[in-house]
């Protein structure tokens, strides 16, 4: 909810960052006495568990296959030290020692006890966080560019307009009951690393003929079970008409959006049934109402939240120390050719710490992990730290002549695994291990396929290729825009695994094609390795990735290597 | 023609720790899948599902879930009950870490 307080720019750790307004501490904090007087009446039978339960969720708090489990919002990805310290404590005192990152930037506690739930959630208001709004019907955590305000292709940094989406949706009274989950992504870079085409609003920056900045909408996207990738609704809509027109399309939908089914409720289906241009002349006119009423205040409040989004003071240093130790250092060469990006300095690089050791569980990270990821951000990364939905950490501002330092602390408690961007840098949700919606597990595929690659010496040799894993199908480890997307579902009471091919949720976004008859759980790693092997035989040249092989030769040569086997085998 | 009844157990999560449990066929709630009481006959799993309905400050989310009779008592008959027994596979946690000899693990 939007205030008049401005907000506050903080520079203990020498960096800026967002910071909570009085309003928005004490909002946070009164929903934490509320949702403790919550328990209480639900421990001592004043609240039935139907009474109940909407609240909790509404609190982030589901009950899982083995457990409860709390999902805590991280805005855009971005956290500071002080709040991944928290975590850690959180972790170690009311949890398991370790945190799950999401695909929608949250973290997961697997682990959490009831009646400690609401000591947990004071923890986190301590650090200016909280769970409201990580579930139910409403505006979820809104997602951006893990890269944001680093990114050397970045027109501008989103983040300020993830932040005033956010106060926008918060606890706002019209949109706490959609038909279905509203979620937003937003990038500033054309290259598209926040799937923005398969959110229900996608928002990506771009500049007009007269050089002014603007975004791109994209309205109807999302995967689930029945995937769709957005429509284009604006090519270019002014940056001071963001809340306006997003409150537009929040107002269409809350009104033609399907209260009837829950399957036909989101977004995308409103979208299909009504028609792009139908949907887009109700948005654009509810526009045209609503634009008058924003006087200004949103704009105003925009500019302090970009204050709190400046720049960090980056150092003017030599880089000779990085360039001399990459020349020396395999280990490190490797980690470098696979875990930087390109920053906007060039003194620079974005480090992607990979939470996905070979056989561990992707996005997972113990107390001790976390502690570390935040003392490096403190000490080599101007006090940055940011969650992927690829489920990874990410350190924006690391200047290169402390790369080597920031490795080899890595390297002590398993975090410098260099495959970034490979095979096994695998999305996967948590799937049966934990969820009570899941149809099959996740986890154990996603780490024996890790481990399978690792033992063959493939992964490099293959390059690029995206592994995305989901247990039923939501879809939340997004296997539809996976470049091998594997969805594992209950067939007469057995795991069963299904492949989708070619799915891709960059700037040329698709949604993946299904290759046939799915695998049982002990057929579906040799089944991924067939058809990896598949594209080291056709494709053209070694720098040709898998997806340009893909869309070059589509599904023939890899639906012959997963079912042709046996026939091979009978004709020899 | 109606569908012949599967022997069923009635499982829910406590209200406080959320762990799995199996109601018995002495009223209590036990975290052992062997420990259920079985029920084969369809009248008297609804009303011991009631019962379990009416526990509200003990269980949250009662149901019934197919079982068969094994050596040491009820076993799951669907691989996402015989997940719940235990914990997740990836770590050594919940009810496989906690109580390995009761399990068998």
């Amino acid at each position: 909810m939007i205030t008049a307080n401005k907000p506050i720019s903080l520079q203990i750790w020498g960096f800026e960052m967002y910071s909570y307004s009085d309003f928005d501490d004490s909002f946070v904090r009164a929903r934490v006495a509320q949702f403790t007087q919550q328990v209480e009446r639900r421990l001592d039978g004043s609240l039935t568990e139907e009474e109940f339960r909407p609240l909790r969720l509404m609190n982030g708090l589901y009950l899982q296959l083995h457990a409860y489990m709390l999902r805590v919002a991280i805005p855009y990805g971005t956290i500071s030290p002080h709040q991944m310290r928290q975590l850690a404590y959180i972790a170690d005192t009311y949890d398991k020692g370790y945190g799950h990152f999401t695909t929608r930037q949250n973290i997961q506690f697997n682990w959490p006890k009831l009646p400690d739930v609401p000591a947990i959630l004071s923890a986190l208001a301590d650090v200016e966080m909280h769970a409201i709004q990580t579930s139910g019907n409403c505006v979820r955590n809104v997602t951006a560019d893990h890269f944001a305000g680093a990114a050397a292709d970045e027109i501008e940094d989103p983040r300020p307009y993830a932040e005033l989406l956010r106060q926008w949706s918060t606890d706002h009274p019209e949109f706490q009951f959609l038909p279905r989950k509203f979620k937003i992504a937003i990038t500033g870079s054309p290259n598209d690393r926040a799937v923005t085409r398969a959110h229900d609003i996608g928002l990506r920056m771009v500049k007009n003929a007269a050089g002014e900045s603007g975004f791109e909408v994209m309205v109807g996207g999302g995967l689930g079970r029945t995937p769709m990738i957005a429509h284009t609704v604006r090519d270019f809509l002014p940056v001071a008409d963001l809340l306006p027109y997003v409150e537009a399309v929040l107002s269409v939908y809350n009104t033609l959006g399907r209260r009837d089914n829950k399957y036909k409720a989101r977004i995308k289906i409103t979208v299909h049934e009504t028609g792009k241009e139908e949907i887009s002349r109700m948005i654009e006119e509810r526009f045209a109402e609503l634009r008058p009423l924003f006087g200004g205040h949103d704009q105003e409040l925009l500019e302090d939240i970009r204050a709190a989004f400046a720049p960090p003071a980056f150092r003017n240093a030599p880089v000779d120390a990085y360039d001399a130790f990459y020349k020396a250092d395999p280990v490190f060469r490797s980690w470098a050719d696979t875990n930087l990006a390109a920053h906007r300095n060039d003194q620079y690089a974005i480090v992607t710490i990979s939470v996905k050791a070979h056989g561990q569980t992707p996005g997972d990270a113990s107390s001790d992990q976390m502690r570390l990821m935040a003392d490096l951000a403190e000490r080599y990364g101007h006090g940055d730290l940011r969650i992927s939905h690829e489920q990874n950490v990410i350190l924006p501002h690391v200047h290169k002549s402390d790369l080597p330092a920031v490795h080899a602390a890595l390297a002590q408690v398993g975090l410098a695994t260099a495959n970034v961007g490979l095979i096994s840098d695998i999305i996967a949700c948590p799937g049966m291990d934990y969820c009570a919606l899941a149809t099959a597990r996740s986890i154990p595929i996603a780490t024996q396929i890790a481990e399978r690659f690792k033992a063959l010496d493939l992964e490099h040799e293959v390059g690029p290729l995206k592994i995305k894993i989901s247990g039923c199908i939501n879809a939340c480890g997004h296997h539809h825009v996976g470049h091998i997307g594997i969805l594992g579902l209950d067939r007469a009471g057995v795991e069963n695994y299904q492949i989708t091919l070619g799915g891709d949720g960059s700037e040329t976004a698709a949604i993946g094609d299904k290759t046939g008859p799915g695998f049982a759980y002990d057929e579906i790693v040799p089944a991924v390795e067939r058809i990896v092997r598949a594209y080291l035989t056709v494709r053209a040249a070694p720098q040709e990735s898998f997806l340009e092989t893909f869309r070059r030769l589509g599904m023939d040569p890899f639906k012959a290597a997963l079912y042709d086997t046996e026939s091979a085998q009978d004709a020899a | 023609m109606s569908r012949r009844f599967t022997p069923k157990v009635v499982t829910a999560n406590r209200l406080r720790e959320g762990d799995v449990v199996y109601l018995t066929a002495d009223d209590q709630w036990s975290l052992f899948h062997h420990e259920a009481e079985l029920i084969d006959d369809e009248a008297h799993a609804q009303i011991r599902l009631l019962f379990a309905s009416s526990q509200k400050l003990a269980v949250v989310g009662p149901y019934l879930a197919d079982a068969k009779q094994g050596q040491n008592g009820p076993e799951p008959v669907h691989f996402r009950e015989a997940f719940r027994t235990r914990g997740p596979s990836n770590y050594d946690h919940g009810k496989q870490a906690d109580f390995p000899a009761d399990l068998g693990v």
